[in-house]
């Protein structure tokens, strides 16, 4: 293994003699991570320390009639059993935090699961065996519902309902479409001029973040009638306010501590340890631990979803592609987490770092009945960025040409316009794939190796299109998914440009508003022998004319309108 | 049940604690000792995280039961540095940017004393061997072996 | 029956941060009398190191050396908001509120200093050393700690800061996708070079070789970790990793590390790294963000490299030796492309 650094690309762009950029230092974490003494949050001893573990589904998708936890709650070591009604607002989405979708995922599920392993009910015991073998005496009286897995299947007509929030398994964009578009110009009228037609399909499989350390936290009551919290987090806050509005509890009684955590990928933000933990704290006034073990961390927690991608190109014979058309399917899973925002992401990203004057994109966030899918390292863009190099791959061999070379001649360069409407900047594509050509001994097409980055962008290819072809496919009235990233939700306050000349920042503009009050429901005072779920939710073309519940959001950050 | 009152020698120094029944070594070491040094990353003998050597021996802490340490040595990445003169192998694994999270760094760093314990001057085939039961996630394994191979060089050569 | 060398290519870039902003992160710097400082944070290191990074960008900019700062994070009582490590927006977006927090407080220690040399403010600078001197006259200088101890003890000025950055949310347009998606793209492209057998349907990776852009390295070895962890992890994913075998089958689900494959140090390849810097207009000191886009080349180059060998296209993650057989059996046969190989064109 080698590395070297190529100084000689853009060194008018830098000032390479630092005092400390740029330099080897250690990680300052180092000494901690070979002495063994790096504090991970289960390296905290607490006396009386509680262990929680989780009554899971069996079934892929099911109506819980009743839940049984008489004979649990007599196990030896178990000193309670939680479920749905004891969390005292039961409903979140991770993106609520960010005025973005709709509440739609229970902390314990109360009516239905929608997903195998999906907890139902969480026994607390003194030791992890106790609580295990309290687990497998929870009664869960399922009702077996049919279910759907795959993407394409749950969105057609009569499919089974996977998240009642969404009644057509697919996530509503800006309160209005099914899916999020991206429209640049007129692939269609573009595809009747094309040389040639390239079509294909691509499946990017579900992965585990796979981190050594699980994801887990420890609570424990705090002095001055707070909790504490150390977690796996890799988003602090994010998990601090999740918790605040699970538990409907104000932020500043929660003192989290993290920061030092055995890897993540993407698979620690959400947020799903700490409420849980935190609860049971309230609850038994002891110290509390939730965290998986391998196997949950495997298959119920959620991995990168699966992705399907559908890629058309019009292709001259000269290799220049002039349009390109994707149809994409992320595979939600069982609710949302992140998956909306990772479509959002990818659309932006479309059609990869190329310049091509017509693009078309559908892109549907779909929900089955499988462990609902998160972050994971290249969220949003790994899996079309294989559907995309895999195609170009086959682009090339269509025109004949040699694979770098078509890279290069599509490239994107400095001032070409980019299909969500903005001017490529900073750009570098051509020089990685020429460096890449010399050290692997291919020869380039002189126009390849003569092409630059800095050159020949913008001009014509700065232009918009003259014409873009725009369409009301997949219309939904009466759901509103919240204000994020919504054209006109911002009250005219347009996006503001960058500037940082000599790293001086705007000033700090703080919008920060106090938090909505959280109407809550009471919490439960205690649990009952069994549970007898309340009815089915509401007519799901209702769920738009529901009152949002005052999330505690972080999302006063643009001024946003609320609800 | 009865705890079991177990002695044995941690890092050299002579310990006693009880076990839980059917408590594995991993657990007892961390809650019941107080050594935090291994770590759990699957209870399953399949991560490494949780490796420490037994009389010389690695061995897998999570599928170790605690009552079997009664009287012998068990070695943990806590007890690697003298004091505060750190191992050679810690060393290298500083220099050489041997970890990223650091989550798997002790059972890597235990996996590999042992190594050099009985073979000095390892090829990088023997290291690859010796840490092949022991995942990371983050570096790709290509600076620890390195660090390793750093470590036996500088040893040689003292 | 026999093995297979091919070659396969793919370029990428890769948007840096949350990507429509309104993501915001802050950073608060004190420092003792002393003049060691303290970056409090509570942004996570889950081993990208964001400790360590933060750590040389506050230095840089209070302008003392690295060993007089450390940073403290994740602590919500102490460490001010941020929005969490996650979409490669820790070095972008935390960075810049660093540079905001030792700013400030670099600001103070520098009147404190001009207070004690009877000079403005304006006029020092500092030599990254722990000395501050009027420009152009080092030997008219004071030490960043007598300063520090001067603005504590003498002037009763607090040496401190505070930072927060944030790009604003943009919007989405429901009809066309047109947003303001990011604030900058790291690049990148790579060539893999594979043995398929074609009887037993196994790939070995042999060799990778790569080009980075990622902006300015800010810690060349904290980039080599991201970029040689990463692009195993991408070849993990090529050829190894999934959640579900058969997707969308929910059958056959590895639950432990003897079925959730990846490769060991024994299948690891040699990695030839070549790093271009073209420093981003609004990263901190121009960096980028290498830890997620590092990944991302290696599963489309692996997949073209199959077909160069052995001319089966694997459409669907992970090309496991099952597809691989299948598609030559559908080929009816091994149609080796060689359209990579050294001296071609």
């Amino acid at each position: 293994m080698t590395m070297e650094f190529r100084k000689e690309f853009f060194a008018d762009e830098r000032d390479d003699n630092l005092n400390e950029i740029g330099k080897p230092t250690r990680r300052q974490d180092i000494l901690g991570h070979v002495t063994g003494r790096s504090p991970y949050f289960d390296d905290h001893l607490f006396d009386g320390l509680l262990h929680i573990r989780c009554v899971r589904s069996p079934h892929h998708h099911a109506r819980i009639r009743r839940i049984d936890i008489a004979e649990a709650q007599n196990m030896p070591g178990v000193v309670r059993v939680l479920v749905g009604r004891d969390v005292p607002r039961n409903l979140n989405t991770l993106l609520s935090l960010l005025d973005f979708g709709i509440d739609d995922e229970p902390l314990l599920a109360e009516t239905k699961v929608a997903y195998k392993g999906e907890p139902v009910a969480a026994v607390i015991a003194e030791t992890e065996a106790q609580a295990r073998a309290a687990v497998a005496r929870v009664r869960v009286d399922w009702d077996v519902r049919p279910h759907v897995l795959d993407v394409e299947e749950a969105i057609k007509p009569g499919a089974p309902v996977v998240c009642e929030v969404y009644p057509a398994n697919k996530f509503i964009y800006h309160g209005k479409y099914d899916h999020q578009k991206l429209r640049y110009g007129d692939v269609e009228a573009a595809f009747a001029r094309a040389d040639q037609i390239v079509e294909g399909r691509y499946q990017m499989s579900p992965i585990e973040q796979a981190p050594i350390e699980t994801c887990g936290a420890i609570a424990a009551p705090e002095t001055n009638d707070r909790y504490v919290c150390y977690t796996s987090t890799q988003a602090l806050f994010f998990s601090l306010g999740t918790a605040a509005k699970l538990l409907t509890m104000p932020s500043n009684r929660l003192h989290f501590i993290g920061g030092t955590v055995g890897g993540g990928f993407g698979g620690k933000v959400d947020s799903l340890h700490e409420p849980l933990a935190i609860l049971g704290a309230m609850l038994t006034g002891r110290p509390c631990k939730f965290a998986w073990d391998r196997e949950e961390e495997m298959q119920v927690g959620a991995p990168r979803g699966a992705e399907r991608w559908y890629i058309k190109d019009g292709v001259m014979r000269d290799g220049r592609i002039v349009a390109r058309k994707f149809t994409g399917y992320f595979d939600s899973g069982a609710y949302t987490r992140l998956s909306s925002y990772a479509i959002i992401k990818g659309v932006g990203h479309l059609p990869g770092p190329y310049t091509i004057p017509n693009v078309y994109a559908d892109v549907y966030c779909v929900y089955t009945n499988r462990t609902p899918a998160t972050a994971m390292r290249g969220f949003g863009i790994t899996g079309v960025d294989f559907a995309i190099e895999a195609h170009m791959d086959k682009v090339a061999d269509t025109v004949g040409m040699n694979p770098i070379d078509l890279r290069i001649l599509n490239a994107y360069r400095d001032g070409d316009m980019k299909a969500h409407r903005r001017e490529a900047k900073n750009t570098a594509l051509i020089e990685c794939c020429q460096v890449v050509a010399e050290k692997a001994g291919i020869g380039l097409q002189a126009s390849s190796r003569a092409a630059s980055s800095l050159r020949d962008g913008g001009g014509e290819r700065a232009r918009l299109p003259a014409h873009t072809a725009v369409d009301q496919k997949g219309t939904v009235t009466g759901i509103d998914t919240g204000g994020y990233a919504r054209k006109g939700g911002a009250a005219g306050r347009p996006a503001q440009p960058i500037q940082m000349p000599g790293f001086t920042m705007p000033a700090a503009a703080s919008s920060a508003r106090p938090p909505a009050p959280s109407p809550a429901r009471p919490a439960a005072a205690a649990s009952s022998q069994s549970t007898v779920p309340p009815p089915p939710p509401a007519d799901p073309a209702n769920t738009g004319d529901r009152p949002r519940q005052g999330a505690m959001r972080f999302s006063s950050i643009s001024g946003l309108r609320r609800r | 049940m009865a705890r079991t009152p177990i002695v044995f020698m941690l890092n050299g120094s002579e310990r006693a604690s009880f076990a839980d029944p059917g408590q594995n070594l991993l657990e007892f070491l961390r809650r019941g000792v107080g050594d935090l040094s291994p770590k759990y990353g699957c209870g399953q003998g399949t991560c490494g995280a949780c490796t420490v050597t037994i009389d010389g021996e690695t061995q897998l802490s999570c599928l170790t039961l605690a009552e079997s340490v009664a009287g012998k040595h068990v070695q943990t990445a806590a007890g690697l540095a003298a004091g505060a003169t750190l191992h050679p192998l810690q060393e290298a694994f500083m220099e050489n940017f041997a970890a990223q999270c650091g989550y798997c760094t002790p059972g890597m760093l235990i996996s590999a004393k042992a190594l050099l314990d009985r073979n000095p001057t390892p090829t990088r085939e023997d290291v690859v061997e010796a840490i092949s039961g022991n995942i990371c996630r983050c570096t790709g394994y290509e600076p620890i072996i390195e660090a390793i191979l750093a470590a036996a060089k500088g040893r040689a050569r003292a | 029956m026999g093995v297979h060398r091919g070659r396969g290519f793919a370029a990428i870039n890769y948007p840096i941060g949350m990507n429509l902003g309104g993501d915001p992160s802050q950073a608060l710097v004190h420092s003792n009398p002393d003049g060691k400082f303290t970056v409090a944070l509570s942004s996570i290191d889950l081993g990208q190191g964001m400790k360590s990074v933060t750590r040389q960008i506050a230095a840089e900019t209070l302008g003392v050396p690295v060993a007089d700062v450390y940073v403290d994070t994740a602590d919500s009582d102490t460490g001010p908001h941020c929005m969490g490590s996650f979409a490669s927006r820790g070095t972008h977006r935390v960075g810049n509120a660093v540079i905001q927090a030792a700013q400030e407080a670099r600001a103070v220690m520098l009147e404190a200093a001009a207070e004690e040399l009877e000079v403005n403010a304006a006029d020092l600078v500092t030599d990254g050393q722990g000395n501050i001197h009027v420009n152009g006259a080092p030997s008219r200088s004071i030490t960043t700690m007598a300063a520090c101890q001067a603005a504590q003890f003498k002037q009763g000025r607090t040496v401190s800061g505070r930072g927060i950055f944030l790009i604003p949310l943009s919007e989405v347009d429901a009809e066309t996708g047109e947003m303001t998606p990011v604030s900058c793209f790291a690049h990148a492209a790579l060539l893999v070079e594979i043995d398929v057998d074609d009887e037993t349907g196994e790939v070995t990776v042999r060799d990778m070789q790569s080009a980075y852009e990622l902006g300015r390295a800010l810690n060349p070895k904290l980039v080599e970790q991201q970029l040689v962890g990463g692009a195993w992890m991408g070849m993990s994913h090529a050829l190894w990793e999934t959640t579900e075998p058969y997707y969308p089958d929910r059958n056959h689900g590895p639950v432990d590390f003897n079925h959730y494959l990846m490769p060991g140090p024994g299948d690891i390849s040699p990695h030839h790294i070549s790093v271009l810097e073209r420093p981003a207009p609004d990263g901190p000191y121009g960096g980028k963000g290498p830890g997620e886009m590092c990944a991302n080349p290696v599963l489309p180059a692996v997949a073209n490299a199959v077909y160069d060998a052995v001319g089966v296209r694997i459409d669907e993650l992970p090309i496991t030796p099952e597809k691989i057989l299948r598609g030559i059996r559908a080929n009816g046969g091994v149609k080796p492309r060689q359209r990579l190989a050294r001296g071609a064109r």
